[in-house]
């Protein structure tokens, strides 16, 4: 059985016939070549495929592509604009607010969904929206640093 | 890792889901798929098909009738943490939907999907059981209402028959007076509860007029601990009382795994559960 999606993702719409048991994130990667989304723990616990679904983080290796069907997706190269990178990945570039890079991605989309909710988050408050995405290079410290300037700077 | 191959369907109302059913053998309902999708993806699930009814207006919501609260069974965790009427006249399902995963779990997962799941590491069963939520429940047979103390029928099995659709859950208004807290040890790596304690205390002239606590975690189904405050009312509700109580939990069968023995978990509810109880205590009479 293949079902027929329409989604936009970074502001472009695309249209598939897929099987119905495809996740989102083989979607995005397989389908459309979006390989900046990462593929991790694959149970919902690392984060390293966090996606915006219509504004809200998501991890897509917990959703099916036909779930999101209708949906207008944001990945991490929808981030940047006209070659300028967004607030948050300048702040991570500055700050070294990554080692290996494979949480990032992950990392940058669950922080912008943070910033839409709360233009001005703490600390405290960037630790726990970044719960759900582990890092295993950099402690996290500049991670929140990270963050934390991109608000200053009006990352939302 | 990919789930096995199915037929999705998607359904466009509460009747519709019911039809397809009734019509469709070995079919299953995906709401958030935050338990689902977990399942078909290590293939404890291999349903062959898959009814999506995520899109079903009528099953989304908070809405307050008096001194019930009712939320839709596809509301999102994120939603009832966030909302201020449950935070407000249900304040222990918010703070224990708030604590559930992380936020991208909780921009997805449901009420609804969470307690079909009945995973006894969950957070919200035992909240259910504390307030004495009512679980609402549609079928092929028309519509009925299940105590969430009979809903929880086993481990990952409720009192939901295959053919019917939890449509959403009635949570009392706390009564004045009234204060609950959810407390819990989670695992530090899957954030499931290794315990979750979920009390709701009502003071009035400083007495206890009415108290209750449940636990996840800790038992097969959430446990009511009914042994330890069945002495409180009347009672002030002193730290020394609590701690007495808290010494009365007794559980059958307590679960045990790699992570933690059952000894183990039973001991921790006593801690949690008179943790709990005091947290209650202050916010009822703060």
């Amino acid at each position: 059985m293949s079902y027929h999606v329409q989604l936009e993702v970074n502001g472009r719409r695309h249209e598939r016939e897929v099987e119905p048991r495809m996740l989102l994130v083989h979607f995005l990667r397989e389908e459309l070549g979006l390989t900046g989304t990462n593929v991790g723990c694959e149970t919902s616990l690392c984060g390293a495929c966090t996606v915006l679904v219509d504004g809200a983080a998501v991890k897509s290796c917990t959703q099916l592509a036909v779930q999101a069907d209708g949906a207008s997706i944001t990945t991490i190269e929808g981030l940047a604009t006209n070659g300028e990178l967004h607030a948050l990945q300048q702040a991570f570039w500055d700050l070294h607010g990554l080692q290996c890079g494979y949480c990032t991605p992950g990392m940058i989309l669950a922080a912008a969904d943070l910033l839409e909710r709360n233009p001005d988050p703490d600390d405290g408050e960037i630790r726990e929206a970044l719960k759900g995405n582990v890092c295993r290079c950099t402690g996290y410290h500049n991670i929140v640093r990270a963050v934390r300037r991109a608000a200053e700077g009006g990352a939302a | 890792m990919v789930p096995s191959a199915f037929d999705f369907h998607r359904a466009g109302s509460v009747d519709e889901a019911i039809e397809l059913l009734g019509r469709l053998p070995d079919a299953k309902l995906l709401a958030g798929g935050h338990s689902l999708i977990p399942m078909m993806k290590l293939r404890l699930a291999q349903p062959g098909a898959v009814i999506d009814i995520g899109r079903i207006q009528e099953l989304s919501g908070v809405c307050r009738d008096g001194d019930v609260v009712s939320v839709g069974a596809l509301t999102r965790h994120g939603e009832i943490a966030a909302s201020e009427e449950l935070r407000a006249s249900c304040p222990l399902l918010a703070e224990a939907a708030g604590k559930i995963g992380d936020p991208a779990v909780r921009n997805r997962g449901t009420l609804g999907g969470n307690i079909a799941h009945a995973d006894p590491a969950s957070d919200l069963p035992a909240v259910l059981i504390a307030v004495g939520a009512v679980v609402h429940l549609a079928g092929p047979e028309g519509r009925r209402q299940v105590a969430a103390r009979d809903f929880f029928v086993d481990l990952l099995t409720t009192a939901l028959d295959p053919a019917e659709v939890i449509t959403r859950v009635d949570f009392p208004v706390a009564a004045p007076g009234t204060g609950q807290a959810y407390l819990k040890h989670e695992h530090p790596a899957s954030g499931y509860a290794v315990v979750g304690a979920a009390a709701s205390v009502t003071l009035s002239g400083g007495r206890c007029t009415a108290a209750s606590l449940a636990f996840n975690g800790i038992s097969a189904v959430p446990h009511a601990a009914d042994e330890v405050v069945s002495g409180l009312v009347g009672g002030t509700l002193d730290d020394a009382s609590l701690a007495s109580v808290s010494s009365l939990l007794s559980v059958r069968d307590p679960l045990g795994d790699v992570h933690a023995s059952g000894e183990y978990r039973v001991e921790l509810a006593r801690v949690y559960g008179r943790r709990a109880l005091a947290s209650a205590r202050d916010r009822a009479s703060g």
